[in-house]
């Protein structure tokens, strides 16, 4: 475990967490987020068709809405309206998870960094 | 230019074609004017879309002001593959109707399987709300 790479990670979440003024349980998924940024996540989401959308994400927000590019829909006969999207924006309220490549994250990065928070919190 | 550089900002799809996806189902395809931390949208020059099957049918809507918590998502229409799609576009009468069906068929459908869950002595709650948290 690099310790420059680690303090990159922190330093790059913190920066994040003084820029929106998050409160800090969420701060870690938002993070968690930016460390996938430009992978490809299947993000389901919660209403009534279920729709499963897989995409490049480009960026997050403190309410967890979600930017995705060059979007595709798992099941096309089923939601013909997404044909001629390429790009969208997910509510965060609506999203019943999000499926990230277990190689893109760093879970150990994301370990630490929990773990700092945790005792930011405690102070 | 991002004002936030990270955040998921929907400030560069203004003025852009968008097609909304809200939690009743409904599709709206508009211009997008104005939003908000809610998602609240201002769409112009809207149009509610139906689809059935391979068809599809445009109702105008005119402006509308969608309240965020409805909103499941916004898409970027792109021009070009809008016009190459395999849909085929119907009249607005003919689209109601065949919605009007597809309603039917499904509801029969949902009352079959209500009845043989009950007959089990098994009830599934409807999801039609979402908890806010």
């Amino acid at each position: 475990m690099d310790m420059a790479e680690n303090d990159e990670f922190c330093a790059k979440y913190l920066i994040l967490k003084g820029l929106n003024e998050m409160t800090p349980s969420y701060a870690i998924y938002e993070s968690y987020f930016t460390a996938a940024y430009g992978g490809r996540v299947l993000s389901e989401v919660f209403q009534q068709p279920g729709v499963c959308i897989c995409g490049t994400l480009h960026s997050v927000d403190q309410y967890l809405n979600i930017k995705l590019t060059d979007i595709s829909v798992t099941d096309p006969e089923k939601y013909p309206h997404m044909l001629s999207v390429k790009n969208c924006f997910i509510r965060g309220s609506v999203v019943r998870y999000v499926q990230l490549p277990a190689d893109e994250v760093d879970t150990q990065l994301l370990q630490d960094a929990a773990r700092k928070e945790a005792l930011q919190q405690k102070q | 230019m991002n004002y936030m550089p990270g955040t998921a900002s929907l400030i560069e799809d203004i003025d852009k074609k968008h097609l909304v996806l809200l939690r009743d189902g409904r599709t709206l395809i508009g211009f997008l004017r104005s939003i908000d931390q809610f998602a609240n949208l201002v769409l112009h020059q809207t149009v509610e879309r139906i689809h059935v099957g391979k068809k599809y049918g445009d109702i105008p809507r005119g402006i509308f002001v969608v309240r965020g918590e409805n909103v499941v998502l916004l898409g970027e229409i792109d021009l070009e593959k809008e016009s190459d799609t395999p849909l085929q576009q119907v009249s607005i009468e003919e689209i109601l109707e065949e919605q009007r069906v597809e309603q039917q068929t499904k509801l029969e459908a949902e009352k079959l399987k209500v009845q043989a869950l009950k007959d089990r002595g098994l009830s599934i709650p409807r999801a039609d709300t979402l908890d806010e948290y």
